[in-house]
């Protein structure tokens, strides 16, 4: 992060709400006064509902006017009090946090974005990057049910650009011709004419579906040295300080929230953190 | 275009991918090839499970009906997929419908027919158990995952 004081809060004001769902919203955030720092694709800040609380949100990207986006779902008193927030209603800011998705290392591979739920927000930055060169990068999201199929626009305008987009769902209802299973299920026919060895794959979404994607992947032949996976701790402090987010010699908030499969792959499967 | 035979299209199904030839011969006499319109009834819930089904294009939705609601899409099955295992579990009845998504090319076999095949040449049944079981295996873990409902609030 820049700047001398990254415990102290940045005020900022909800340049816009976007609803995303029943329980999910994206807010473009603006200073108050003065500018913000601009955070990488991966990295995160901390949203402080004042009197309320600080959740850690990762960057779901930045508009035209370079205003940081966050999408966020209302899971605890934190991120119900930001999802409920309209345009011109104020918070804190900290960061940028933590560490981002390594895109600009990529230059000759394919990148595959494997997404699960709401863990398409910290990938869309990368994947906007990436696919700046056609035929970079392949999308595979999976949700809940179709309703809850994050940036459903904007999936199908990447599709429609050629942008190789799998998705899936748990269950569906008739009508969806998509696909209903897990995400591991699409990542045969998402590698399907490239050689694994040249694919770099970034993962985000719940712990267990990144667990078993990033073992998936490797079987198929993708270096565990080429995946990445985006961890979540309960982050406090942000800078390493505190230790709330410790993962073995990690700490999530300052060495992740990105960190390459194989160097956690062992810890992955330790019960204790 | 050339017309391939059914043990050619047998050979090509990843399933059967290390069943030696002596084997493919057995079973290409079970096998016919079957096509299913988008929207078709491939097969229903409670019907004799008379046949499997190896997709080779298309997708199938497996439905689950529910008095009074639509049904529910529990999984859909792709090309390269297996539709149909109660062929070999007694008393033989789909567990399940089975709808095509969109126009499907399959493989069918008489589940008669491989049972009485794998009877008879013990070889064959392994051969089926080596191939198939993993790939049974790996839809329960699919199944398995999605109970956990990792995408409900808070995933």
């Amino acid at each position: 992060m820049d700047g001398a004081a990254p415990m102290l809060p940045v005020r900022c004001r909800v340049a816009s709400a976007q609803a995303e769902g029943a329980d999910v919203a994206t807010l473009t955030l603006e200073p108050v006064a003065g500018a913000l720092s601009g955070g990488a694709p991966g990295q995160f800040n901390m949203l402080y509902a004042f009197g309320i609380g600080e959740a850690a949100i990762s960057l779901s990207g930045h508009d035209e006017a370079g205003r940081p986006m966050h999408t966020i779902r209302a899971v605890g008193a934190t991120t119900r009090a930001l999802t409920a927030m309209e345009a011109g209603a104020e918070l804190g800011l900290r960061g940028p946090f933590g560490t981002g998705w390594p895109v600009a290392d990529q230059a000759g591979r394919h990148l595959l974005a494997v997404a699960g739920g709401l863990g398409l927000a910290p990938l869309r930055p990368a994947i906007l990057a990436a696919a700046a060169q056609p035929g970079a990068v392949s999308v595979v999201h999976g949700a809940r049910s179709p309703d809850t199929l994050l940036y459903a626009g904007e999936l199908s305008a990447w599709a429609a650009e050629g942008t190789p987009v799998y998705l899936t769902v748990d269950h569906a209802a008739p009508g969806w011709t998509g696909r209903v299973g897990t995400v591991i299920g699409c990542l045969p026919p998402a590698l399907a004419g490239h050689d694994p060895a040249a694919v770099s794959a970034f993962l985000c979404g719940p712990e267990v579906m990144m667990r078993a994607t990033a073992q998936a992947l490797s079987d198929a032949g993708v270096p565990p040295d080429r995946i990445w996976l985006s961890m979540e701790r309960n982050m406090k402090c942000g800078i390493g300080l505190c230790g709330h987010c410790q993962y073995g010699p990690d700490f999530i908030c300052r060495d992740g929230p990105v960190l390459r499969y194989d160097r956690i792959a062992a810890r992955l499967t330790l019960r204790e953190i | 275009m050339t017309l391939r035979t059914i043990r050619e299209l047998l050979a090509e199904h990843p399933l059967f991918a290390r069943f030696d030839g002596a084997t493919l011969d057995e079973l290409a006499g079970c096998a016919r090839t079957e096509q299913f319109d988008s929207g078709a009834l491939v097969l229903r819930e409670g019907e004799t499970a008379d046949k499997v089904f190896l997709l080779r294009a298309g997708d199938v939705a497996v439905e689950m009906a529910t008095p009074g609601q639509p049904p529910m899409i529990m999984e859909t099955l792709h090309p390269g997929d297996l539709l149909g295992v109660s062929w070999l579990v007694a008393p033989y009845r789909h567990m399940a419908d089975a709808r095509a998504l969109s126009n499907v090319r399959a493989l069918s076999l008489d589940a008669a027919c491989l049972r009485e095949k794998c009877d008879a040449i013990p070889a064959v049944g392994y051969a089926f158990f080596r191939a198939w079981a993993p790939h049974v295996a790996q839809r329960m873990r699919a199944q398995r995952m999605r109970l956990l409902d990792l995408y409900g609030s808070g995933g």
